[in-house]
């Protein structure tokens, strides 16, 4: 078995010495359709239409280019990486800190730019993001993003808090009690880059240049927040469903969340709203990314073309609550978004919000950081109470 | 008549296979037995094999690599003081839900045994099977709600201006929390809840085997109903009880659903494999982490097999 397993790993090596040469080999033109293109998506992400009929961007594309778009849905981004890795898929809509794995692990393919006449259009802030965009090289088209805000109930407060603060430490809030309890925090060892993001700020001695890279220090200090977080926590979100069932029936006050559940709750005539406090915020940033191996990469030229082009950007991004990678989809009218409506969703907060990234070892803005599996080990003691 | 039977033609393909397993009965257990030993061998032994494997490797600290060398540092990481936490944990509940399991289920069980009869027999398999076809995540969702800081029970307490008692409750530590459904309580109130069936049914078929008249007996000798329950019932019922009690301990032993819906979000040894083997690449440590059930359920099983849980086999 260790003998297998060794000639597997030399054979990982001699791809990974061979790879550069792979990397030139981007595609320089785009040829007529194969028919289809199968994508691993986020569920939500692509709709026909067939969850609620006004929302569909994927019917002009079959009709238009004659490629039928195949979907798998994927809940996490560990799901993500394992479907690429099987193969079978074309394209993926990873997040950041899925899609740096995914070149690291040489499961996508650099994408040619040239060959997407929409690109120009794409928010500059977003061309030569550090998630895709590596060794001077685009490995997909931007997508969508979003900021993880900060829900909080309008019963138990006054005016939008200011501060993280409010789920970090004990405080008094404005309907007199304590805080203890009443508050949530996300179930994922990404949650602790939240904690560095308030020390950031807060504690600017500690150096935190990146709530990502964290040195042995900067994470102990983190670990040290969460632990005082811990006694006022009586329970972590994990699904964002569970996280509206407990701000309705747990009477939860205030918790980091997504636009998504603000949404939710707020069609639901709950009392709750969102801000993005003075700390600023992590947040997500998905990329269309296309596979080493694309069995169809004409169809998936044409669809990250769409993407960026049509109406998906605009309507997708009333559908899910979060902000266009194509700025002018606020505006233009190609769907259903408005500038307020983008506005709401974050779009003018780009440069306060920290993009999700996937920890390692090897940091750029120091010399070694803590890894993620250790943050996910130490997440789960911190959890148990240690 | 008699003289054409004998000659029936018997040249049949079908016919001349049949011939031939009769002749050969090795050839049909060979044939019968092939297919689920594969199954066996390939893919169940199979993967728990390449799952004891994968735990004899360790991860790299600084890079985040798997080493594939053999060494126990894995399974000594499962005694960091946050790991073996977990493995308490999870110990613990799932005793506390087998013990608990078992006495709810003795009177239940007992009476369907020796008082129900007729359409009240079938009125109760259908009580125990039914919670077994609905899905078992509504299950655990509408113990959610039953449980929450808003929901039916706190109310209950409520009406019977009884709040304050939950509250004494609640402030205790390790079982008590902001509300039930944040609670380790919760966690043990659905496990229990979840796994009962497993629990009555063994135990009802281990008490129809009990003959009356051996209770009967008992109190002509001049046992009090404590001293028969002690000396006759419960030892014969107990390979029925213990025959119970692997299912529900090693059920709660391995599920990582419930404790991440109701509960104060404390690991148990599922959802620690779960995040281990996901993000974090360490499958080494998630794998240590799998092999604990096994080898508690081993240890199990022997004591269990030694208290004659499986003569009744």
């Amino acid at each position: 078995m260790r003998k297998i397993l060794k000639s597997c790993t030399a054979v990982a090596c001699a791809a990974s010495i061979a790879a550069p040469s792979l990397a030139a080999d981007m595609i320089m033109e785009i040829g007529a359709g194969e028919g289809q293109v199968n994508i691993v998506a986020w569920p939500g992400y692509i709709e026909r239409g067939e969850t609620v009929e006004a929302f569909d961007w994927v019917t002009k594309f079959e009709e238009a280019t004659g490629c039928m778009v195949n979907v798998k849905t994927a809940n996490t981004s560990d799901e993500m990486v394992a479907l690429m890795n099987e193969g079978g898929f074309d394209l993926v809509t990873a997040s950041g800190d899925a899609s740096l794995r995914m070149i690291a692990g040489k499961r996508v393919q650099p994408v040619n730019i040239d060959l997407i006449p929409s690109w120009s259009t794409v928010d500059d802030r977003l061309k030569e993001a550090p998630w895709h965009y590596v060794n001077d090289t685009h490995y997909g088209t931007p997508y969508m993003w979003g900021p993880n805000v900060l829900m909080y109930s309008t019963e138990a407060f006054d005016e939008a808090p200011t501060s993280w603060s409010v789920v970090f430490e004990e405080t008094t809030l404005a309907d007199g009690k304590s805080n203890k309890g009443r508050v949530q925090a996300y179930d994922g060892p990404i949650h602790i880059a939240d904690a560095a993001n308030y020390l950031m700020y807060h504690q600017p001695e500690l150096g935190i240049t990146s709530p990502y890279e964290l040195n042995q220090g900067q994470y102990n200090a983190a670990l040290d927040l969460l632990r005082g977080q811990r006694e006022l926590v009586s329970r972590y979100w994990h699904d964002a469903f569970i996280q509206i069932d407990d701000f309705k029936n747990e009477g939860m006050v205030a918790s980091g969340s997504w636009p998504f559940q603000v949404n939710l709750l707020q069609g639901d005539d709950a009392n709750v709203a969102s801000v993005i406090p003075q700390e600023g915020a992590t947040g997500w940033a998905d990329t269309t990314m296309m596979h080493a191996e694309a069995e169809n990469p004409n169809c998936s030229y044409m669809w990250m073309e769409h993407t960026l082009s049509s109406n998906l950007q605009s309507d997708l991004s009333v559908w899910f609550g979060a902000n266009p990678a194509v700025p002018a989809a606020c505006t233009d009218g190609r769907g259903m978004q408005t500038a307020e409506g983008c506005t709401k969703n974050g779009l003018d907060d780009f440069e306060r919000i920290k993009f999700w990234q996937t920890p390692v070892s090897k940091c750029e803005s120091q010399d070694t950081c803590v890894p993620y599996y250790r943050w996910v080990s130490d997440y789960i003691g911190v959890i148990g109470g240690r | 008549m008699n003289d054409r039977a004998l000659h029936t033609d018997r040249s049949g393909v079908l016919t001349r296979i049949s011939d031939k397993l009769w002749r050969n009965p090795r050839l049909t257990i060979l044939l019968l037995i092939t297919l689920p030993a594969l199954w066996l061998g390939i893919v169940y032994l199979g993967s728990l094999f390449a799952l004891l494997v994968q735990s004899f490797f360790s991860i790299d600290e600084f890079s985040g690599l798997i080493i594939y060398e053999f060494t126990l540092k894995t399974y000594g990481e499962l005694f960091t003081p946050a790991n073996f936490d977990i493995i308490v944990r999870t110990v613990l509940m799932a005793s506390a839900v087998t013990i608990a399991a078992a006495i709810v289920s003795f009177p239940i069980a007992y009476y369907a045994a020796r008082y129900a009869r007729g359409k009240w027999k079938a009125i109760f398999y259908l009580g125990v099977m039914l919670p077994l076809w609905s899905s078992y995540l509504v299950k655990v969702y509408s113990w959610k709600l039953i449980l929450a800081k808003e929901g039916i029970l706190n109310w209950l307490f409520e009406t019977l201006h009884l709040s304050w008692l939950l509250e004494a409750y609640l402030s205790l530590p390790i079982v008590g929390g902001n509300s039930l459904s944040v609670s380790s309580t919760g966690t043990f109130l659905v496990f229990l809840y979840v796994w009962l069936p497993f629990m009555i049914l063994p135990i009802q078929a281990a008490l129809e085997r009990v003959p009356p008249s051996m209770m009967e007996a008992s109190g002509d000798l001049g046992a009090t109903p404590q001293q028969s329950f002690r000396h006759v019932l419960l030892p014969l019922a107990l390979p029925g009880v213990i025959a119970g009690s692997i299912f529900t301990f090693s059920l709660t032993l391995g599920d990582y659903i419930i404790p991440q819906i109701v509960g104060s979000s404390r690991r148990f040894i599922g959802q620690a494999v779960y995040a281990y083997q996901g993000t974090a690449g360490n499958i080494p440590l998630a794998a240590a982490f799998a092999v604990v059930p096994i080898v508690l359920m081993g240890g199990y099983l022997w004591v269990a097999k030694r208290m004659g849980a499986f003569d009744a086999l």
